[in-house]
């Protein structure tokens, strides 16, 4: 298993980092989160084109780079840290790790490759966020056909292939659906976070497509992965925020002196550095686990966790250090708060993952 | 001889022409210490071999693998010896760093003042040179093994009327004296493991200045980087394996036994986290979610500093020039650690938690975490400092500003 990153994983890293300075400043972010797609398409089409970011993780047979958790994890940091807009965790990560994991294999053949050209944008309709033993029971398939509602699915306006976790019987499936079948509403729900597109997406008897089985082993499986991407972006983000702050810290003047000069707020930057070292290493470790398929089974969660609650400090005190003008619409800050505070919840809150982490140390009764 | 294998086959075969363990700890560490095998590291001129950390770690292994005993290493002394080998004349050289090999003279260090704590060097014990010698008056406090030590390493100010660094000067002073008092230091976990030292007209010799006069503090310097790089004075110095025989083995049991006794209660003070699952399990705690909640939380950041840690020093081994301060954010770990376990065994405890003693929880280890764990964020530098250093050092985040500029007699101070 590999404790650091290689040569070639730090120049990566450059590319996807040097492409989104230049493609996701915050005015571009700004004006993206003010439409109701909420990406530019053209900068997609180069993201998965020119960068061929969309397949990274994906298996070389089904048109991907053949990368892994590890290639994935940084390729979401950098997105994290300049809080790129675009389906890319809607399509390439839920969607593509979804099908990986629990597609058969015709249908990997078949929609991957589009996946990873990003010329298919999917995305996975999971009916509960939260936690997933929830997950399959307010979406039910009867005789190849799907009923229910599901409230939250990222990007599903920008989607024009829907993915489904839905119970059939006793247990869950994989259903897959075109967005313009007979039966689809969707309808896109005001995001406390502009950055990210939101839909709620209801099911009236729509025709659906079986392309897999999801038993409780691959649902674990999908719901780490999607975390261990997810605690990546989060800890990009988290960087950016210490770092913009430290700057402004350092020329802001109040009382004749830098703010960054007052040990009130250097003590709170420090303990910040300090829990996002450890946030960073857990969710770095996380995917080399994934990668090599070893360590313990609780590291997703771990990540996750350490990732949620690292993020959201670094938001408050971004917005608390800058004072008033941290409160303003102006100012950048509450881009990334809000991401902060949205992903926070995605996928599992801190105390559910938690939880997890208990259970799979067998702690829990 | 170079090479390990020349260096491994040398030492070993000098350990079987010499190694007796029917000698007493004194006649042995003589021959070792003549041998230059104790501290190959040093220099040939005094008692070493030049070697560099590599050669010294085989020559460190192979004593161990043979349970050997080695030159006493307990407390302050090895900083004593660290600093006079660095910073001594050729004179002080000769005559302090044998005994202090052979453990025949014990040493203390002479730096804290109820005064100055974090601000170290703001430290006001008065020396001044009346007829040729050096006259000390002044308190020193936190001075492990003080107690029985014969001689100190102290910090004293000589000169008022320069900043505060520059008027600190470097001495080597004889503990067994008249005007030198000690008093042991009660703790609120009830052990006393440091003590106070009185300084009242103590006398220091000329030549046992060392350095120049308004050397002190780059001399301290040196003395405090020896400390962070042994992992501070007050560590466990191991145990004699029970099987080994002889009146070697006996009395270096014995010195261990006295080196350690001070410092039985440090395994509590970083929280015993070993404890936290079993007994959670035994009392039923485990079943409650918001028990579990802090538990796991407690986890997340033991194994997240660990593997920052790790991160950080694949990092330094990479030669990466990013700053990653892994001594002074190890040690916030390690307060935020503590604190979070004696939280949890708290809320394990419950009410049990009014108790002390042998009769209380794991036979009173869980109340003496309770009460030993506010040493970790004082200790070695609090955590304020450590956090002053993360923002300064790493964050590059400005300086407070200073009240301390200027001749040492007009800042304000503690009396």
């Amino acid at each position: 298993m590999q404790t650091g990153f290689t040569e070639d994983q730090e120049a990566f890293r450059e590319v996807v980092a040097r492409f989104l300075q230049d493609k996701s400043q915050p005015t571009t972010v700004r004006k993206l989160m003010e439409t109701d797609q909420g990406y530019d398409p053209d900068v997609w089409q180069q993201l998965c084109n020119e960068v061929g970011l969309a397949g990274t993780h994906l298996p070389e047979e089904y048109g991907g780079f053949g990368f892994g958790p590890v290639e994935l994890g940084i390729a979401a940091e950098e997105m994290g840290r300049y809080l790129y807009c675009g389906p890319f965790f809607a399509s390439s990560v839920m969607a593509g790790y979804a099908l990986l994991l629990a597609g058969s294999e015709e249908a990997k053949t078949r929609m991957l490759p589009e996946i990873a050209a990003g010329s298919l944008i999917a995305t996975l309709v999971l009916d509960n966020l939260n936690s997933l033993d929830l997950v399959g029971q307010k979406v039910l398939v009867n005789n190849g056909r799907l009923n229910g509602a599901a409230d939250l699915v990222v990007d599903a306006q920008n989607a024009s292939q829907l993915l489904v976790i839905a119970s059939s019987g006793d247990e869950l499936g994989l259903f897959s659906v075109a967005t313009d079948s007979a039966g689809i509403g969707i309808l896109p729900v005001e995001a406390l976070d502009p950055t990210r597109k939101l839909a709620r997406v209801t099911f009236d008897d729509v025709e659906v497509e079986r392309v897999g089985d999801v038993s409780s082993e691959i649902l674990d499986q999908i719901w780490d992965y999607l975390n261990v991407a997810l605690a990546h972006e989060m800890v990009g983000g988290a960087q950016r925020l210490l770092d913009t702050t430290i700057e402004y810290t350092k020329i802001r003047y109040q009382f004749g002196r830098p703010i960054g000069s007052f040990q009130g707020l250097k003590h709170r930057c420090a303990d910040l550095l300090m829990e996002l070292e450890f946030a960073r290493a857990a969710t770095h470790y996380a995917a080399f686990c994934l990668a090599a398929g070893d360590g313990e089974p609780y590291v997703s969660s771990m990540a996750k966790a350490m990732a949620s609650e690292t993020y959201m400090n670094a938001a408050k005190e971004a917005v608390q250090m800058r004072g008033g003008i941290g409160f303003t619409w102006e100012e950048d800050t509450h881009l990334w708060y809000k991401r902060a505070k949205s992903s926070e919840v995605f996928l599992g809150t801190p105390a559910v993952h938690r939880e997890r982490m208990m259970t799979m140390m067998g702690e829990v009764a | 001889m170079t090479s390990p294998e020349e260096i491994s086959k040398a030492v070993s075969q000098w350990l079987d022409d010499n190694w007796d363990q029917d000698l007493s700890l004194t006649e042995w560490r003589n021959i070792l210490v003549d041998s230059s095998w104790a501290t190959p590291h040093w220099p040939e001129a005094y008692f070493g071999r030049g070697f560099t950390t590599e050669q010294s770690a085989i020559v460190g292994r192979i004593f161990s693998e043979r349970g050997i005993v080695p030159v006493a290493q307990t407390g302050p002394r090895r900083l004593a010896a660290e600093t006079i080998l660095a910073e001594g004349n050729d004179q002080q050289k000769r005559r302090y760093l044998r005994p202090i090999l052979t453990g025949e003279e014990s040493w203390c260090q002479l730096f804290s003042e109820p005064g100055s704590g974090s601000d170290l060097a703001g430290l006001s014990t008065k020396a001044e040179f009346i007829d040729g010698k050096w006259i000390i008056n002044g308190q020193k406090v936190w001075n492990t093994s003080a107690h029985h030590a014969d001689f100190g390493i102290l910090v004293a100010r000589t000169d008022w009327d320069v900043p505060k660094h520059q008027g600190i000067s470097f001495f080597l002073i004889d503990m067994r004296q008249k005007g030198v008092e000690v008093r042991q230091l009660k703790q609120m976990n009830g052990h006393a493991s440091f003590n106070e030292v009185f300084m009242t007209d103590a006398v220091v010799a000329a030549e046992d200045l060392v350095g120049k006069e308004g050397d002190g503090w780059a001399i301290a310097k040196t003395t405090l980087s020896y400390e962070r790089r042994l992992g501070g004075v007050g560590r466990s110095f191991g145990s004699v394996q029970a099987e080994k025989l002889g009146r070697v083995h006996d009395e270096y049991a014995k010195e261990l036994e006295v080196a350690n006794e001070p410092y039985t209660w440090y395994p509590q003070r970083q929280g015993r986290l070993d404890l936290v699952l079993p007994r959670a399990r035994e009392t039923g705690a485990i079943n409650d979610p918001s028990v579990r909640q802090e538990i796991a939380r407690l986890f997340c950041m033991q194994k997240g500093a660990g593997l920052a840690s790790a991160a950080a020093e694949a990092k330094r081994k990479s030669g990466s020039n990013e700053l990653v301060p892994a001594g002074s954010i190890g040690k916030l770990a390690a307060s935020v650690i503590a604190r979070q376990a004696a939280k949890v065994h708290t809320m394990i405890s419950g009410s049990d938690a009014m108790r002390s003693g042998p009769d209380s929880a794991e036979e009173g280890m869980i109340a003496e975490v309770l009460v030993s764990v506010p040493a970790i964020s004082i200790a070695g530098g609090t955590d304020e400092i450590q956090r002053n250093i993360i923002s300064e050092r790493v964050l590059g985040m400005p300086k407070e500003m200073r009240a301390d500029t200027g001749p040492f007699r007009d800042i304000k101070r503690n009396d």
